[in-house]
């Protein structure tokens, strides 16, 4: 049994949060993600967990860490410059591997830009915002539906590496409101950090899964720390240890990419052109897809689900095969710039940006397609 | 074999510690380990939270749950933690710049909303782990390695910040003056809400050489000859009290706790 | 039981703050470490309660 309800993507966001089992959530109003804090200040109560309105960015994405470090599911949510702020603290949940899931609603910037207006702007803030060499996952929904599916997906990676999940999403998801159907019984698998609790374990050895156990009160009275750290979670200035630390904390997200990374592919079988887009966009540049074909237009789309880890073997699969990849972003070029790296001269590389806080419509995706023809 | 106090409440392997000969920091952690012993809490019930600074790096060598954090921030990592699991005892150890600096923000709406932690600063009016930058506790008039014609800024009272934004329980107390600071530290555990212990240490590497105030002993010396307990202090003037540092209980209030009021909200929600 | 006065010279940074405010005046430094220097220690844990190092402590011995 599923109910079928009409629902914004910000709202689509905490009801797949809740089924994964968030129960904390702290945040700051700001536009346009300010509907997940609403609504969790509403249904988290209900479910026993606990919202707070923290004062600030920074405090929101410290206090989700610390709920989560004491056992508990958290997320917060953000859009630019929000997400700026929250960026040192993102850092100390990949080297401490705290799991915890933040939600970026993209508008146009930089700095306040347009508040209103979509964009896609922090695609590389979501992958180099914080400083350091480090891991990153992050999923880009195109759909209401995937705002509550990729939530849930997007808990499952952090729990399961360790480590922050961004839930990239961007204006005009977050704002769109479609009919979703919600299950009553969730047909997805639900994934829970695995907890050490025998007193004298070395919280950061074994399994990447295994977190250090002193939030479900183990009784391994464990340290965390930001500082470089050796197996036990203490600080260390040894080169050595550091080295292991970062090449581990990379590695645990390229080694798993295969399980990591997600795309989707829309006839590309016989396709001599490529339109790669990712989140909002997606939905302009399948309407231009369909309508192409129709016209005899052997085009394609490829999308990435998870924008990073980007999907580079499979692109590289791709490229080969075929005379164009348009990509197609709102922002001045910055998927582009991982695809030029992947596909080099494979094919013809087509370039659509906006940057002026209106979205990118079919038409002017399918001029491209038949432009290139 | 150290003494039962420091075998049972820090990590052994982890000590000496880091901190400069005569720093007060070692003896307001000790003052912290025995607070917790007089009460006799268990140590797995004790979260403890720090930032970044001299005084954070308490958090690596006390016996507890313990988070090193980023600086400024334990507060806000402490809300998080404390939320998640209110029958946790949750304790900050900050330094002056950590807390009232760029963790300003965090200190006085933690305050306002009376969450049940208990912050005890170790206050040595000077950045140390930099090198010996003012602070925002450090005298006007008096000198770091950023302020090198004199301090024109003015200090912050951090205990009476604190109390203004809505803490309900604040104190003084002084490396010097032991005794007393563990009594308040377990007046600040036991009490329920936010309450914020001050604590004034001594940095004789950066504030008292700067300063030409000399090292440990002396520091220590004026704490001792310049402290007035509060209930005394009451009954002073202003040109009296000129000088002086007010130590002892500060302030003590009712307001109501904020995971108390956040349970209410889940019963109305469940409804 | 009885207490005896027992100093940690490997963690002993010779801050002098035990030799200062020792009531009895029975500390001294000694190569920048802290020396029981008389025996009128009178077991008070003054110089325990100030140590920043836990390098200096009174200690319950057992009749053992």
């Amino acid at each position: 049994m599923s109910k079928r309800v009409l629902m914004q993507g910000n709202e689509a966001v905490v009801e797949g949060a809740i089924a994964a089992g968030m129960r904390f959530y702290a945040g700051y109003p700001i536009t346009p993600s300010t509907e997940i804090a609403e609504q969790s200040s509403v249904r988290l109560p209900q479910v026993g967990g606990t919202f707070i309105q923290m004062e600030d960015e920074i405090s929101s994405m410290a206090a989700v860490i610390g709920a989560s470090v004491a056992g508990v599911k958290a997320m917060t949510a953000t859009s630019g410059p929000g997400f700026s702020l929250k960026q040192e603290n993102i850092g100390y949940a990949c080297i401490a591997e705290v799991p915890c899931v933040i939600v970026d609603v993209q508008r146009s910037g930089p700095s306040t830009g347009l508040p209103t207006s979509p964009s896609q702007g922090d695609v590389m803030q979501a992958r180099w915002g914080t400083h350091g060499d480090h891991p990153m996952i992050a999923v880009s929904p195109s759909s209401v539906s995937e705002c509550f599916y990729k939530a849930i997906r997007c808990f499952n990676l952090s729990e399961k590496y360790r480590t922050p999940v961004i839930l990239l999403m961007d204006e005009i998801v977050g704002h769109l409101r479609e009919g979703v159907e919600i299950p009553s019984v969730l047909d997805v698998e639900i994934i829970n950090r695995t907890v050490k609790s025998s007193e004298g374990h070395q919280p950061y050895e074994g399994d990447i899964h295994e977190i250090p156990g002193w939030h479900l009160n183990g009784g391994g009275r464990y340290n965390i720390t930001g500082l470089s750290h050796d197996l036990s979670g203490f600080p260390t200035n040894s080169n050595e240890i550091t080295d292991k630390l970062i090449r581990r904390l990379m590695g645990k997200i390229e080694h798993n990419a295969d399980d990591i990374i997600e795309y989707e592919e829309k006839y590309l079988d016989d396709a001599e052109t490529v339109v790669l887009c990712y989140g909002g966009t997606v939905r302009a540049a399948m309407s231009a897809v369909l309508e192409a074909r129709k016209q005899g237009v052997k085009v394609g789309m490829f999308r990435p689900v998870t924008v990073w880890p980007f999907p580079e073997r499979r692109l590289k699969e791709i490229s080969p095969k075929v005379k164009r990849i348009i990509v197609a972003e709102h922002n001045y070029g910055q998927i582009v710039l991982e695809v030029e790296r992947i596909v080099k001269n494979d094919c013809k590389i087509d370039f659509i940006g906006k940057v002026d806080g209106t979205v990118i419509t079919p038409a002017e995706i399918l001029k491209r397609i038949k432009e290139g023809k | 074999m150290p003494a039962e106090l420091i075998n049972k409440y820090m990590r052994e392997a982890h000590l000496p510690h880091i901190w400069c000969p005569g720093c007060g920091h070692g003896i307001l952690m000790r003052d912290v380990a025995q607070a917790i012993e007089d009460l006799g809490l268990d140590q797995n019930k004790i979260c403890l939270v720090s930032g970044i600074g001299c005084s954070s790096r308490a958090a690596g060598y006390m016996d507890f749950n313990t988070i090193h954090t980023t600086h400024g921030r334990a507060i806000a990592f402490a809300t998080g933690i404390k939320l998640a699991r209110p029958d946790m005892n949750v304790i900050v150890i900050a330094g002056d710049g950590d807390i009232a600096a760029i963790g300003g923000n965090h200190l006085i709406h933690a305050a306002r909303r009376n969450i049940d932690m208990t912050v005890v600063v170790f206050n040595n009016d000077i950045y140390g782990m930099t090198g010996g930058q003012f602070s925002p506790t450090t005298p006007t008039g008096d000198f770091a390695t950023t302020a090198p014609y004199g301090n024109i800024d003015r200090p912050f009272d951090i205990a009476a910040l604190a109390e203004a934004a809505g803490a309900s329980y604040t104190a003084r107390g002084t490396a010097y003056h032991a005794p007393l600071t563990i009594k308040l530290i377990k007046e600040g555990i036991e009490h329920k809400g936010f309450s914020l212990i001050e604590c004034a240490s001594v940095c004789p590497t950066y504030y008292g050489r700067k300063n030409k105030k000399g090292g440990s002993v002396e520091l220590m010396t004026w704490q001792k000859e310049n402290c007035v307990m509060s209930d005394k202090a009451q009954h002073m003037s202003k040109e009296e009290l000129e000088g002086k540092l007010v130590i002892g209980r500060l302030s003590e209030k009712d307001y109501p706790e904020y995971t108390e009021q956040y349970k209410k909200i889940i019963e109305k929600a469940r409804k | 039981m009885a207490k005896k006065l027992v100093i940690n010279k490997a963690w002993c940074k010779g801050c002098g703050i035990c030799v200062a405010f020792c009531p009895k005046k029975v500390l001294g430094l000694k190569n920048e470490k802290v020396n029981i220097v008389n025996d009128g220690c009178i077991l008070c844990g003054q110089c325990e309660l100030r140590c920043p190092d836990y390098a200096i402590y009174v200690e319950e011995e057992s009749n053992e």
